[in-house]
């Protein structure tokens, strides 16, 4: 049965139900018991955030709080991959990434390949993205294209409730690691989401909305932004496409050449900085591999190649936003060669 | 005061998930004469297309929603009313309903009332419509749910209880299909009968569905008033062995969509939304395995694997069969296997999913086996 919760909510349900259903998976991070278990203290914090509250009291001994030192955890949590559990490491804020990159790119990524496929490490690296909530520029980037550049590492950007519980029950039963970016801005949006458990294939692409103009690739929260300048558009008689890669790595080439085939048109809207993101790699993808369907340059909509700022007014400008996806696709559909 | 005889149409609620609604033609005109159960207006549901027939009988003298406007469910969409009713009047009705519109006061359209009991260890979810002694229940097809019957079971609700179930292994039921065995969904369907209390039920099976019905009719045939089989399997041997398989198998929406077009004459109605909900289905924990064994159940190579035909051949049932000319998944050839046991109906400009094709005439054929039964 579907019912409608938050972001947040799918989130703990697809936990907590990966835990009923596999005593293997265990939870750890900052704060995510954050002093339960100690006299006076009834509930746990379930991380900065409050996405893993209720689960320490339910699995005890499986929700495990770790130090402030995310290269001690994140190097514990895919050693206890590599022995058989699987951990979902909750690493508060992406840009601290910085600290453990060690055991995430030159280890958990290459376990798999270098013994030949006999090791496996089924680890989640579960990671808190992007701007909008006034948290500064060590707290607030979209940092997924960093994790996209590593062979052997997946990495899922869920855009909405239903995306979130189906592509972190899929993490969780992977064997590969997965870096999953959930979007800080994102908590408190809801949506239907199936009571039961399901799993979301990686490299598959949803295509939010049918449109035969501009084909819009958007990631993660852009999604919503993106739909936000798609109904704009249809007043003005323009019909976007809007297509969620779901995971930028594997990503779903297909979806996107067959929809830019069709449409001319490519925008592609990414949260990140402008050199070396998602933006760069599907437009060199497109170029390279539909270059004679294309009607029109392709535009890019990306935050700038800054720090995200702490002046509210400048962040705001900084992340994109509707108009500006409006002002692209405008300047496709009006390109004349 | 609004004069009583000015009569509104609403925007329906065609499925449990209908929220809005979007006219893509009207096909009468205001000022003409239009008589009950006349197609009025066809309505985009996001899912798919309808054919709204018109409640009232008597001049259509306004239409109040725009062709392309995502209208609420419950809001008005036209008005009727006898010729000598002034203009002014109908105006006001007009603005009235656009002022209740944009209030946002609509009154809660009353959808099926879902519900959950238990038969054998398992959940099986159904939804109910309407009030009465007669019952009606409503079995859908293989990857189908009680949602496939959304324009069939509000009109047969009338001065009825209608159930939609969902079979095992489907919808929100439990996905445990056990041995996925003919038997094995009959057996659900009766007990289904027994949890709800119902000693005897006119029965409405499309496609595996229908095989399903014909099996509780030869089980239990005190327990079956009439029934009612849409494009149902067990009868013949042909059938599309590919839809079945690629439907259990595919993954994405590109392997999922080619074969959805099959399910319908017109293959326009199998929508991006469509295939997006059955994937929503397919992902569910459990789902793959029990079309697994439903395929199995169902196909023996590329041969029909189950006979339906005897199973109706045992009982003396009153019964009705419908099949579109078009159906590619179990071809209309398959009919002449009913044989003389029954009267069979032939639609015009179906495909496989008859009762959203084309709703009235498996309406029709259930009012007719209702009557016999």
């Amino acid at each position: 049965m579907a019912r409608t919760i938050s972001y947040r909510e799918a989130i703990n349900e697809a936990l907590a139900q990966e835990m009923e259903r596999d005593e293997r998976v265990i939870v750890m991070g900052e704060d995510n018991a954050g002093g339960a278990g100690s006299p006076g203290d009834e509930d746990a914090w379930g991380g900065v955030l409050g996405v893993t509250k209720g689960l320490y009291h339910r699995f005890p001994g499986r929700v495990l709080d770790t130090p402030i030192s995310e290269s001690a955890f994140i190097g514990a949590a895919i050693g206890a991959a590599t022995a058989g559990m699987r951990p979902v490491a909750e690493l508060m804020f992406i840009d601290f990434m910085g600290v453990c990159f060690d055991q995430i790119f030159n280890q958990a990524a290459k376990f798999r390949y270098m013994f030949g496929g006999k090791a496996v490490t089924p680890v989640v690296i579960r990671t808190m993205y992007g701007a909008g909530l006034r948290a500064a520029a060590q707290h607030s980037q979209a940092l997924y294209p960093v994790f996209t550049h590593i062979p052997g590492l997946k990495v899922a950007v869920p855009s909405s409730p239903y995306e979130a519980k189906g592509l972190l029950t899929q993490a969780i039963r992977d064997d590969d690691p997965v870096i999953f970016c959930e979007h800080k801005a994102l908590y408190d949006t809801t949506g239907e989401v199936p009571e039961e458990q399901y799993v979301i294939p990686f490299g598959e692409a949803n295509v939010v909305r049918d449109g035969g103009d501009v084909t819009v690739v958007a990631i993660g929260r852009m999604v919503s932004v993106a739909l936000a300048a798609a109904d704009e558009l249809a007043g003005a008689g323009v019909q976007c496409e809007v297509i969620d890669p779901r995971t930028t790595s594997p990503l779903d080439t297909d979806t996107i050449l067959e929809s830019v085939e069709s449409t001319g048109r490519l925008v592609v809207v990414d949260e990140s900085t402008p050199r070396c993101n998602l933006a760069t790699d599907i437009s060199a993808t497109v170029a390279q591999q539909a270059f004679g369907a294309l009607r029109a340059p392709i535009e890019m909509v990306t935050a700038p190649h800054t720090p995200v700022p702490f002046a509210g007014n400048l962040e705001d400008l900084y992340i994109p936003d509707a108009q500006r996806v409006v002002n692209a696709v405008k300047s496709v559909t009006s390109w004349e060669r | 005061m609004a004069d009583e005889r000015i009569k509104h149409v609403t925007m329906p609620k065609w499925g449990l998930s209908m929220k809005t609604g979007r006219i893509t033609e009207w096909l009468a005109e205001e000022g003409e004469t239009v008589s009950q159960g006349a197609d009025l207006a066809d309505i985009d549901t996001d899912k798919i297309v309808g054919t709204l027939e018109s409640p009232e009988e008597g001049v259509l003298r306004r239409i109040v929603a725009d062709v392309g406007a995502e209208i609420p469910v419950g809001a008005t969409i036209a008005l009727f009313a006898p010729p000598d009713v002034p203009d002014a009047e109908i105006d006001a009705e007009v603005a009235a309903a656009r002022e209740k519109l944009a209030s946002g006061e609509l009154e809660e359209v009353a959808g099926p009332t879902v519900a959950t009991v238990e038969v054998d260890g398992r959940p099986l979810a159904y939804a109910t419509l309407g009030d009465g002694e007669e019952v009606v229940v409503l079995v859908h097809g293989y990857g189908g749910d009680k949602n496939s019957w959304l324009f069939v079971q509000e009109k047969l609700a009338e001065g009825r209880t209608v159930h939609a179930l969902d079979l095992p292994g489907h919808g929100e039921s439990a996905k445990d299909v056990g041995d996925g065995g003919l038997d094995e969904l009959a057996r659900a369907v009766i007990g289904f009968l027994d949890t709800v209390g119902v000693p005897r039920a006119h029965l409405v099976g499309h496609s595996l569905g229908g095989a399903v019905v014909t099996a509780v009719a030869a089980a239990a045939p005190d327990r079956v008033r009439s029934l009612t089989l849409v494009a149902p399997a067990g009868f013949g041997t042909e059938v599309d062995g590919e839809y079945l398989r690629v439907f259990a198998s595919a993954a994405s929406r590109r392997e999922l969509k080619p074969q959805l077009g099959k399910l319908f004459a017109d293959e326009n109605l199998a929508t991006r939304q469509l295939a997006d909900d059955l994937l929503r289905y397919k992902r569910l924990d459990g789902v793959d395995a029990a079309l697994d064994k439903l395929v199995k159940t169902l196909l023996d190579g590329e041969t029909q694997a189950i006979d339906a035909a005897s199973l109706l051949g045992s009982t003396s049932v009153p019964t009705v069969v419908v099949w579109g000319r078009e159906d590619r998944v179990l071809p209309v050839a398959n009919a002449a296997a009913v044989g003389e046991r029954a009267e069979v109906r032939y639609v015009d400009g179906a495909g496989h999913m008859v009762h959203m094709e084309n709703p009235g005439a498996v309406r029709d054929a259930v009012e007719e086996a209702v009557r016999r039964g």
